[in-house]
């Protein structure tokens, strides 16, 4: 045994040294010439300032902006230094009462809102911070954004569909919208 | 299950097999010494290693020599993990000023990096400094992954050996595995994960603005930082106005990528690839979950090319796919159709071309059911324990496929190294259940399987279903186990049940509502990673020090063939039988009852 202490002594160093210094490092120093934006977390800029990063949700709740999925980081919903999802079982009452609640809030605010809810509007994602909605759940928010923007209703729709993303390749992936970019394009909108 | 999913799972699958067979022919030239081609550029760092180590390449060990140095090297990592994080606080690379991780945490952790397992018990951008994630448990993803490669290394020469007493260099074979194997695939892959968004960089979290700022209830906090709490004892709230959002960075990509090549699966974040700055798009999704099970299958291939016989390798790649195959259809199916209490409340649930649909609590829209349900069977089948989704809120059925990959024993391709070691003790005991049906002596590729070796692979196959079962029986029998679960009824059950079974088979996922970040959880889920990780490692050692010092029986009328569609059924009904007998009536009592309740809930 006596005659592997040097060895698993050396090594330990060197290969700390190989996988946790110079591996990182050279990934990064690649990282950061080649794709400096996104290594840095793909920030947002719109006159000149940050408003978000585009692969992190914002939470939304005016009449006005379409709304993100509920997030379970708390208590700040989208918190991006706090990731979490809400690991409620699929029988816990908890997530049949919050899910009720966000049906009930989005029919209170569209009274024209009757029919099924898109799921993924009403279920926390798995980190919290989920960027996007599916194209089903933004366009059902379309006549409670026109109303609320004086916009007509086509003219929201048409905008949803334009920041629509499909499946990449036509496999992988699924329809969704960012809800970010969606509202940022709102907002340069003129009634 | 929709066609797209159908298209995907094929898509998928054919890509893992495509990829096997020249991965697992090029790691046989590098357990095997031969040149690989990588050796004209890193040759020379991997002489200066053994130089300056004192290693002599040539100079081989038998089974207690090899098994010594694997533990000692093991040994000195956690030692070393452990002070780090205990130390990071003074130390370089913390821009966010995270202080010294708590003793009985810092242990549970260092336990589950050098294990291979990456459980989990705390929030890693709320816990871990820079230093801490890439110089100690980064490394350890690379190291614990290529200890496991050598002792798959040393168990394939023993049965290649004939009347020898060595298998191999320990030390050779771990230098070997990380740098012509997990080093380069890593660095390829973490360079493309960069390019669909995640993020690589030493900087400190980033503030941005929110473009409408939210009023919150927030806790009031008293002078000193603590939250004040009312005369009942709950705690005070005030509104509060946020208008920025704090974006937590890091060197991620690098860490994630061997992540997944090295089956360890610990997340840079406390959401791991359910995050979209380590999993942002649909394609780093794909090349995450392929780099998953890609070393594991084509360890089988190199497993065949080694003992000269390839078909032997593709019969135990058939077995594996067979078994995943029907796991992966399960999840997706159940997962697809969702969750029928919340039809019930009004939510559509249903596929169409505007949205995925599925049981979308704890899921991405980017990836929706299909992707995160594929991934959840991978993940689980492998030990690697990554997720980008949340297992604990899965259906009934969804989340029982997971658990039961996990006490299958990771044999459907398993951890690298150790699922295919594994699934060779699984072999063992098929062709000694075929040898007593038939009344002969049981034996494999040329090597008759004693007593010996069928209690040592009895040991690998036993030991972590005893410390599953053990573990739930004294959590769920004491208060401060109970306590853990943050689900009521059978759920909560569940919880505790999957901790156990991902721990003592160095998995990592978990029904991530469980509070595991206790005392007794610390220890115990520690304890089970310990023995199911080395317990096993030491008896595959010591089967492949006996089968080397074997002789070869050559083959006769009467042997089993083991490459046939015939053994690949029996070796799956050995797999699938020590598993039923074992687990379903612990399943029953979880995800099992739970499932029924909730279809009597719907109606």
């Amino acid at each position: 045994m006596n005659s592997q202490i040097r060895p698993a002594l050396v090594l330990l160093v060197a290969l700390h040294v190989l996988t946790g210094l110079i591996y990182p490092l050279a990934v990064t120093g690649i990282a950061q010439v080649v794709w400096h934006d996104k290594a840095n977390g793909s920030v947002l800029v719109a006159e000149g300032k940050a408003v978000g990063s585009s692969l992190i949700g914002q939470p939304f709740s005016a009449q006005g902006y379409f709304w993100s999925r509920p997030s379970a980081t708390s208590p700040v919903p989208y918190d991006a230094s706090a990731s979490t999802g809400s690991n409620l079982g699929p029988t816990n009452p908890a997530l049949a009462a919050a899910v009720r609640d966000r049906i009930s809030a989005l029919r209170a605010a569209d009274p024209g809102l009757t029919g099924p809810v898109p799921v993924d509007l009403v279920t926390t994602s798995g980190s919290g911070l989920d960027p996007d909605i599916s194209v089903a759940a933004g366009l059902i928010q379309v006549p409670r954004v026109a109303a609320a923007r004086g916009l007509s209703p086509d003219r929201v729709r048409a905008l949803v569909l334009s920041q629509a993303e499909g499946r990449t390749l036509g496999v992988l992936g699924e329809p969704r919208v960012n809800v970010l970019a969606l509202n940022l394009a709102l907002d340069r909108v003129r009634p | 299950m929709t066609a797209l999913a159908v298209v995907q799972l094929l898509i998928y699958l054919g890509v893992i097999v495509a990829l096997a067979k020249p991965l697992g022919l090029y790691m046989a030239r590098v357990y095997e010494g031969r040149s690989c081609g990588l050796d004209r550029v890193l040759g020379p760092v991997e002489r200066l290693l053994y130089r300056a180590s004192g290693v002599k390449a040539g100079e081989e060990m038998n089974w207690t020599q090899y098994a010594i140095a694997m533990l000692l090297f093991n040994f000195l990592g956690f030692l070393v993990l452990y002070m780090l994080q205990r130390l990071q606080g003074v130390l370089l690379a913390n821009p966010q000023h995270l202080s010294a991780v708590a003793p009985d945490l810092a242990f549970n952790t260092a336990i589950s990096f050098v294990t291979n397992t990456n459980w989990q018990n705390y929030s890693g951008e709320q816990t871990m400094s820079y230093l801490t994630q890439m110089f100690g448990l980064g490394v350890q993803n690379f190291v614990s992954a290529a200890s496991g490669m050598a002792v798959l290394a040393a168990l394939i020469r023993g049965i290649v050996r004939r009347t020898a007493s060595t298998l191999g260099n320990f030390w050779v074979d771990l230098v070997r595995s990380t740098l012509y194997i997990l080093l380069p695939l890593s660095l390829l892959l973490a360079l493309a994960l960069v390019s669909q968004g995640v993020v690589q960089t030493f900087s400190s979290y980033k503030k941005v603005p929110l473009v409408e700022p939210t009023v919150v209830d927030q806790p009031k906090l008293d002078a000193s930082g603590s939250p004040i709490k009312d005369a009942q004892g709950n705690p005070v709230t005030e509104k509060a106005t946020v208008k920025e959002q704090t974006l937590a960075l890091g060197p991620v990509a690098s860490q994630i990528a061997i992540k997944q090549l090295g089956t360890n699966g610990g997340g840079f974040y406390n959401t791991n690839s359910a995050h979209p700055f380590e999993n942002s798009t649909p394609i780093s999704n794909f090349l995450e979950v392929v780099a998953i099970p890609l070393i594991s299958a084509a360890l089988c291939l190199t497993f065949g090319q080694m003992v000269r016989d390839r078909r032997q390798g593709w019969a135990i790649l058939a077995a594996m796919v067979a078994i995943y195959l029907v796991a992966a259809v399960v999840v997706v199916s159940t997962e697809q159709h969702g969750n029928p209490l919340l039809t019930k409340l009004g939510a559509d649930q249903r596929a169409s071309a505007t949205q995925s649909g599925g049981n979308m609590e704890g899921k991405e829209v980017r990836f929706g059911p299909a992707a995160s349900a594929l991934w959840a069977a991978t993940t689980t089948g492998t030990s690697n324990g990554s997720v980008n989704s949340m297992h604990d809120s899965f259906t009934p059925l969804g989340g029982l496929v997971p658990m039961l990959m996990m006490q299958l024993g990771e044999v459907v391709f398993g951890g690298v190294g150790c699922g295919l070691y594994g699934m060779l003790a699984f072999v063992i005991v098929a062709v000694f259940i075929a040898g007593l049906m038939v009344g002969r002596t049981p034996e494999y590729l040329g090597k008759k399987i004693g007593a010996f070796e069928m209690k040592m692979a009895s040991l690998v196959i036993l030991i972590p279903p005893a410390a599953v079962l053990l573990g739930t029986a004294v959590a769920v029998a004491t208060s401060t186990g109970q306590a853990g679960a943050s689900n009521p009824g059978a759920h909560g059950f569940s919880q505790i049940l999957y901790a156990f079974s991902s721990a003592s088979n160095n998995n990592g996922s978990a029904f991530a509502g469980i509070n595991g970040n206790t005392q007794f959880y610390n220890f115990t889920l520690g304890l089970a990673m310990f023995f199911g990780r080395f317990w096993t490692k030491i008896p595959i050692l010591a089967i492949a020090g006996s089968l080397a010092a074997k002789k070869l029986t050559p083959a006769g009328a009467g042997t089993l063939a083991t490459h046939t569609p015939l053994f690949v059924v029996l070796l799956i009904g050995t797999i699938v039988l020590v598993a039923a007998l074992t687990f379903i009536p612990a399943l029953s009592l979880g995800p099992i009852v739970e499932h029924l309740q909730m279809l009597a809930a719907a109606r």
